[in-house]
């Protein structure tokens, strides 16, 4: 199967003029301009496969964004090469813009005064869709969505939520093949997210679309994406199965004990937490299997969970130890 | 062809349903929009008065029909103004807008010209009162009529491909109001904005021959009002025509590299 995102070692650098503070800087800056070259994205390469969801995560900064923006025709790269749908984004060529959508969380593209049934209207004139696709799409996605009563009022009288799955509708009418995403559930309530990602993977699921998602939410990347990608200050850190990122970074496990016995756990990791019956270790992750058996032979065991840390805590990890290779360096 | 055809038409629905949302406040602008001809229209019509009854060939009926005209060519070539551009630029709305399959300057025509709609209804109870007031003269042929209809559709993109092109300076740099600035003057003074262009010096008049800002004012103003041969109406037709081509021909230079500098930073 040939790769539907194709980047290799793809650069974005920004020159800012930089100059200290106060008159007689500002006067020197008149002649000679001091400029830094920043670099936003430095030569990243990655390949994605059709139908494939992957998480594209880094901190704030980090040049997810920008790479996004560079993939989806925005941005045009400083070099390396982009394909995406055996297109060259920065062409900007409509027949691929009709194939592809970016939703910013931040960002709407509808009509603020109108209800977003016209908004809706004005992407099927956009994308030139079919009035029968257009209809049982849209209803489809509605449906999907609970928008019914949603849909008639003026987008301005909708909630964040509401109006970031109205959003979704209006983005993915044209039923795009490659999806860009960048922070969609951004300031949504717990349950607002949950439909929005179960909205993306049912898009995924019917319509085999490919999906690059940012975000800050680990439960989003943890319910969607079976494959991340780690940037760091424009470089790519890690490209793999999630699993194997935290199986990379992680070198606890987490034993929750349930415990009718009295012991001294110490003698198996330390102890996170304990009270009656209930005890939490944190042991190494390649001794976890040789502890569990001990504990199930030595102690009065009533239930035995094995946990691993919390993706946040991992992907936290990756960053401070990146973090401090950089500062060694 | 099509798809752009129903793209306008949807755009322009749109566009007349959200002025209807806010119609008291388009009525407020228009009414400010008209109080700017009133002014010259009684400072000439004095003038003309005060000389005779006739100043630069026009006299105090054809004057008052003159700004009576304005205030409708004014609506017409009304269109998204470089300040909007520079906006849309530095906001980010340019972003979302370049993820469509469609240049943003349709979406600006398109838009404007279904609030001209709405506007056009606003202004004839106006006019309506301009009339009765200021008594015009006015007594156009069928060809004036026909020619005008079509001249200040013209005048529109003229001045949208104008305004379009000087928002795109944004691209290069942030502070651009000067730019502007200088634009609005030389086209108050050479577009027949102003004062119809009879009453300039001959130079005044030669000069703005190189400049499309009468081919959006002047020409479908006097279409109507004036008494042009019929040769002046079809090469008044004829210069608005270069006028759009060169627009959209330096419009598609400018993008292709404008829109190269477009960082999209933060947004």
């Amino acid at each position: 199967m040939s790769a539907i995102i194709s980047v290799d070692k793809l650069s974005k650098h920004y020159k800012v003029p930089v100059r200290e503070a106060g008159l007689k800087a500002s006067f020197k800056s008149l002649f000679k301009r001091q400029v830094n070259i920043v670099k936003a994205v430095d030569e990243i390469s990655f390949s994605i496969e059709p139908g494939e969801v992957v998480g594209f995560l880094g901190p704030n900064g980090a040049g997810k964004t920008t790479t996004l923006k560079m993939l989806s025709g925005l941005l045009y790269p400083t070099s390396g090469a982009v394909s995406v749908l055996d297109y060259e984004p920065s062409k900007r060529k409509a027949v691929f813009l009709q194939q592809i959508t970016l939703v910013m969380g931040n960002r709407s593209q509808l009509s603020w005064d109108l209800p977003a049934l016209d908004s809706f209207e004005l992407q099927r004139a956009i994308y030139q869709i079919p009035a029968d696709q257009f209809k049982k799409t849209r209803d489809e996605f509605i449906e999907l969505l609970e928008l019914q009563d949603k849909i008639k009022k003026p987008v301005r009288n909708l909630s964040l939520g509401e109006r970031m799955k109205v959003e979704f509708v209006a983005a993915l009418l044209h039923r795009p093949k490659v999806l860009f995403l960048d922070e969609p559930t951004i300031g949504l309530d717990v349950t607002m997210q949950r439909r929005i990602r179960f909205f993306i993977s049912e898009y995924n699921h019917r319509f085999g679309a490919t999906v690059l998602l940012t975000s800050h939410y680990m439960a989003d990347v943890e319910a969607l994406c079976k494959r991340v990608i780690v940037i760091h200050n424009g470089k790519l850190l890690f490209d793999g199965q999630l699993s194997a990122l935290v199986d990379q970074f992680s070198a606890f496990k987490t034993i929750h004990v349930t415990t009718s016995g009295f012991a001294s756990w110490s003698q198996y990791g330390q102890v996170l937490d304990q009270d009656a019956g209930h005890v939490s270790l944190r042991v190494p992750r390649e001794k976890t299997a040789e502890i569990t058996s001990r504990i199930l032979n030595e102690q009065a065991v009533e239930d035995l969970t094995v946990d691993a840390p919390p993706i946040e805590d991992v992907i936290d990890k990756v960053f401070s130890q990146k973090k401090a290779e950089d500062k060694a360096a | 062809m099509r798809r752009l055809f129903d793209y306008y038409l949807t755009n322009m629905r749109i566009s007349i349903q959200e002025q209807f949302q806010y119609r008291a406040s388009n009525y407020f602008f228009m009414i400010g929009m008209i109080a700017e001809p009133v002014i010259y229209l009684v400072v000439w019509t004095t003038l003309a008065e005060n000389q005779g009854g006739v100043i630069g060939g026009y006299t105090a009926g054809s004057i008052a029909a003159y700004y009576i005209v304005w205030t409708l060519v004014r609506n017409m070539n009304l269109g998204q103004s470089p300040f909007g551009w520079e906006r849309r630029i530095q906001h980010g709305r340019l972003g979302m807008e370049l993820m469509r399959p469609l240049h943003p300057v349709h979406g600006d025509i398109s838009f404007f010209a279904g609030w001209k709609m709405v506007m056009i209804l606003m202004w004839l109870p106006l006019a309506a009162a301009l009339v009765l007031i200021f008594k015009p003269t006015l007594n156009p042929t069928w060809l004036q009529i026909v020619v005008f209809a079509i001249a200040i559709w013209g005048a529109y993109l003229i001045r949208a491909l104008s305004l379009a092109l000087l928002g795109m300076i944004s691209f290069w740099t942030t502070r651009v109001s000067a730019i502007y600035n200088l634009f609005f003057a030389l086209e108050l003074i050479l577009s027949g904005r102003l004062v119809p262009m009879t009453f300039m010096p001959l130079w005044v008049q030669k000069a703005a021959y190189f400049f499309p800002f009468q081919s959006s004012f002047y020409f479908p103003i006097n279409a109507l009002v004036g008494q042009p041969t019929p040769i002046e109406l079809f090469s008044g037709l004829l210069f608005q025509l270069f006028w759009i081509a060169g627009g959209v021909l330096l419009l598609n230079v400018v993008w292709h590299f404008g829109i190269r500098r477009f960082s999209s930073v933060g947004n």
